[in-house]
C-alpha cells in the first residue's frame, strides 16, 4: 500500500518501535525561544544533562522584544528577565543564539526556512504551536511543551504516538485578490478549529501547487488552529527554488542527492489518508474573522452572523458570546466595522512576499486619520529586504509605522498592545479574547487586506479602493 | 527521579472537587523562569484564607493530599504538578483525576492515585480525628494504608514502572542511547546543522 508524505517522514525517523509503545522519533531540527525554553534548560541543570546536538539546535528571541528603541534596556521585568536566561542558558551549553540587534534575529518560525534550515523530509520540532509553518518545505514540524523541549535537548529524540492523516485538496484557480490566507481561513471555517485534532494535514491540489513558499507556510502555519497538530505540502520546484543557495540548503553533490530523496517524498497515488477534504478554488473570495477563534470567519461581502442562525445550541452560545466581546450586531455587513489599529507581521504574514501584498496596496495612498497602523517585519532579514525594495519608505508616506522584527501585536507579550476597547484587523493567527491585548477586538486577515482597511478605516478588500 | 517504592507521611484532607489546575497554581506564576520554587504559588488564593487546610498547624509537614474528585480539570500546564511537589507531596489521592494532570504527573514523579470516593471519606475521618495519623502509600502492592484502613488504589502500569525505576521520560530515551547514536551515523550528509 501506498504511504503519505507524513508517514514517509515519519518512518524515516523512527529511532526505535516496540509494539504498545510510542516510537521514538530523532529530531533534525530544534528551534528555542526565550518563552517556553527557560524550565527546560533548567531541569537539564538539575539533572546535571547536556545539550546533546548543540547543532541541530537554534535559538532566537522573539516573543518578547520590544519593536522600537532596540538598542535601549528591555523595560519590562519578565520579557527582560527570560531574554537573558536564554542568553545564559545558550551560552552554557553551546546553543547558537540570534540575539537582539543580530543581523538574523527575528520570530523563530521566519528564521528557521529564510536560512534554508527547513528542509523537505525533515523533522522540525518548537515550544511553540505555530511550528506548523515549516510543514510548508514537507518537513514534519510541530509544537511541543516544555517538558518536550527538556527531552529533545537531551536526547535529539521525542516519544510520540503516529498521528492521522488528513488531505485538504483544494482544487482550481484562486480568484484575483484571493491569498494563502484567505483559503486558511476558510479551511479553518469549514472543518472548525477542533476539526484537525489528533491529525497532520497534507494540503492538495492545484491552487496549493501554484502557491509560494511564502503562501504555503502562511497555510501550514495555521494549520494549529484548525486543531491539527501539523500542516505540510509536498516539496516540488517552488521548494528546491527557494532553497537553492541559502546559507544552510546542501551544496554541490550534495544539493543533488538531496534532490532525489526530496522528490520521492510526495504521497504515493495509492496512499490513503484518514480523512479527506474537498474545495473548489473558485469558491473563494477575501475572508474574515467576526469572532473570537479563528473559525468564526466569513467572505467580507458577507454580514455579521445570528445567533439564531446556530444549527445547535452549543454553537448559539458560542456565537452570542463572541458576538459580546466583540461588540457587534448580527445582519452588519462586514464591511461597515469600522476598524481602529491595523497590524501587519507575525509568523503568518509577517514575511517578505507579505509586505510586498501591503506596500503595493498603500504605494500612493495614506492610512486613515482614525487608524493606527503597525508593520512589524518577521526578522532583521525581511526589514533589510524591505528597506532595499523601497518598501520601508511607501508603509510610512503612506503613515503606517515602521517597526523592527519581533512577534510585537501577534501575543501582545511586549509593549505593541490593543488597549481594552480597541479593534484590529491582524494579519496574525489567533483572535482570541484579550490576546491582542485585554479586552482588544481583532479581526484576523490577509495582508492586502489589511493594508485595505488601513486606508479605508473599515474592513474592506483591495478592490474597494478607490 | 527519585526512586517511589513505597511513601509513609501525613496526610492533608482537602475536601472539594473540580480542584482546577488555575487552583492549584494560578496563571500569575506561570512568568517564572526557573523550575523550583512554585510553592508559595501553590493554592495561592485558598491560601490567603488563615482557616485554609495547608495553613493549619496540624498539617504542616504533609506529603500526601487526599482531594475530591476531579482534581486537576482545566489548563494543560506541568506548574500545577511542580508547585504541589515543591510544596512537599509526594501522593495525591483522589477518586478522579483530569488526564492531562495525571500525565503530567507521571512525568513529573507525583503519584496520583486513584481509590473510590468512600474510601477517600473514610481518609478524611481518619486524618481529621488524628492529623499525626501515618498513611502508608505502598506502590509495590498499589495499597494505602491508614490507621485500620487498608484500600487498594488505581494507578498506570506503565506509571508505576517508571516511578518504582526512579526513571523520568528522559532517562527513559536514555536508555535507548545505542540506537539513538546508530540512527545518527545513519543520517545523510545534507542534512542541515546550526552552528
Ligand atoms: S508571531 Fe505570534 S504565533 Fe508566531 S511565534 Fe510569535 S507569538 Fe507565536
Amino acid at each position: 500500500m501506498g504511504r503519505t508524505l507524513a508517514e514517509k517522514v515519519w518512518q524515516a525517523h523512527v529511532v526505535r518501535h516496540a509494539e504498545g509503545e510510542p516510537d521514538l522519533l530523532y529530531i533534525d531540527l530544534h528551534l528555542v525561544h526565550e518563552v517556553t525554553s527557560p524550565q527546560a534548560f533548567d531541569g537539564l541543570r538539575a539533572a546535571g544533562r547536556t545539550v546533546r546536538r548543540p547543532d541541530l539546535t537554534l535559538a532566537t528571541e522573539d516573543h518578547n522584544v520590544p519593536t522600537l528603541d532596540i538598542d535601549k534596556p528591555i523595560t519590562d521585568p519578565i520579557s527582560r528577565a527570560q531574554l537573558e536566561a536564554l542568553r545564559v542558558n545558550c551560552a552554557e551549553f553551546g546553543v547558537p543564539l540570534y540575539s537582539l540587534g543580530d543581523t538574523e534575529q527575528g520570530i523563530v518560525h521566519v528564521v528557521g526556512p529564510q536560512l534554508g534550515l527547513t528542509q523537505p523530509g525533515m523533522t522540525v520540532v518548537c515550544g511553540d504551536s505555530h511550528t506548523s509553518t515549516h510543514g510548508a518545505f514537507g518537513a514534519l514540524a510541530f509544537g511541543i511543551g516544555t517538558s518536550e523541549v527538556e527531552h529533545v535537548l537531551a536526547t535529539q529524540t521525542l516519544p510520540l504516538k503516529p498521528f492521522k492523516t488528513m488531505a485538504i485538496t483544494v482544487e482550481g484557480e484562486l480568484p484575483a485578490g484571493v491569498s494563502a490566507k484567505d483559503v486558511t481561513l476558510a479551511v479553518i471555517a469549514k472543518i472548525g478549529t477542533g476539526g484537525g485534532q489528533g491529525y497532520v494535514l497534507e494540503y492538495r491540489g492545484s491552487a496549493i501547487r501554484s502557491l509560494s513558499m511564502e503562501g504555503r507556510m502562511t497555510l501550514c502555519n495555521m494549520s494549529i488552529e484548525a486543531g491539527a497538530r501539523a500542516g505540510m505540502v509536498a516539496p516540488d520546484s517552488t521548494t528546491y527554488d527557494y532553497l537553492k543557495g541559502r546559507d544552510r540548503a546542501p551544496q554541490g553533490a550534495l544539493w543533488d542527492e538531496a534532490v532525489a530523496y526530496w522528490s520521492s517524498l510526495p504521497s504515493d497515488d495509492d496512499a490513503i489518508f484518514d480523512a479527506e477534504v474537498f474545495i473548489d478554488a473558485a469558491t473563494l473570495s477575501p475572508f474574515v474573522t467576526w469572532g473570537t477563534n479563528p473559525g468564526q470567519g466569513l467572505p467580507l461581502s458577507s454580514v455579521v452572523p445570528s445567533p439564531a442562525d446556530a444549527s445547535n445550541e452549543v454553537d448559539r452560545v458560542a456565537i452570542e458570546r463572541a458576538l459580546e466581546y466583540m461588540d457587534l450586531t448580527p445582519g452588519t455587513p462586514l464591511r461597515q466595522i469600522p476598524i481602529d489599529t491595523v497590524f501587519v507581521g507575525s509568523c503568518t504574514n509577517g514575511r517578505i512576499e507579505d509586505l510586498r501584498a501591503v506596500a503595493d496596496v498603500l504605494r500612493g495612498r495614506r492610512v486613515a486619520d482614525s487608524v493606527r497602523m503597525l508593520v512589524v517585519p518577521g526578522s532583521v532579514r525581511v526589514r533589510l529586504q524591505a528597506e532595499s525594495e523601497g518598501l520601508g519608505e511607501v508603509f510610512t508616506a503612506a503613515g503606517a509605522e515602521w517597526r523592527q522584527a519581533g512577534c510585537s501585536m501577534c501575543l501582545a507579550m511586549n509593549p505593541d498592545k490593543l488597549a481594552p476597547g480597541e479593534r484590529s484587523a491582524s494579519t496574525s493567527n489567533r483572535n482570541f479574547e484579550g490576546r491582542q491585548g485585554p479586552g482588544g477586538r481583532t479581526h484576523l486577515v490577509s495582508p492586502a487586506v489589511a493594508a485595505a482597511i488601513a486606508v479605508a478605516g473599515h474592513l474592506a478588500s483591495p478592490s474597494d479602493l478607490a | 527521579m527519585e526512586q517511589f517504592i513505597t511513601h509513609v507521611g501525613t496526610a492533608a484532607p482537602l475536601r472539594r472537587s473540580n480542584v482546577d489546575t488555575d487552583q492549584i497554581i494560578p496563571a500569575e506564576f506561570l512568568k517564572r523562569i526557573s523550575r523550583h520554587g512554585f510553592e508559595d504559588g501553590l493554592f495561592a488564593a485558598w491560601r490567603k484564607d488563615p482557616d485554609f487546610i495547608l495553613n493549619q498547624p496540624q498539617f504542616q509537614g504533609v506529603s500526601i493530599l487526599v482531594a475530591g474528585p476531579d482534581f486537576g480539570t482545566g489548563s494543560s500546564r506541568e506548574h500545577a504538578v511542580w508547585a504541589l511537589q515543591d510544596f512537599g507531596f509526594k501522593v495525591v489521592l483522589a477518586s478522579r483525576f483530569a488526564d492531562i494532570f495525571r500525565g503530567n504527573s507521571g512525568k513529573g514523579g507525583l503519584l496520583t492515585a486513584q481509590v473510590p470516593q468512600d474510601v477517600i471519606e473514610a481518609l478524611w475521618l481518619i486524618i481529621e480525628a488524628d492529623p499525626a495519623t501515618e498513611v502508608v502509600v505502598d506502590l509495590q502492592a498499589r495499597q494505602v494504608r491508614a490507621g485500620d484502613l487498608v484500600a487498594d488504589f488505581e494507578v498506570d502500569d506503565y506509571v508505576r514502572w517508571r516511578l518504582m525505576e526512579g526513571l523520568d521520560d528522559i532517562g527513559i530515551t536514555l536508555q535507548s542511547a545505542v540506537q539513538i547514536n546508530e540512527f545518527e551515523d545513519s543520517r545523510p550528509a545534507f542534512l542541515p546543522v546550526t552552528i
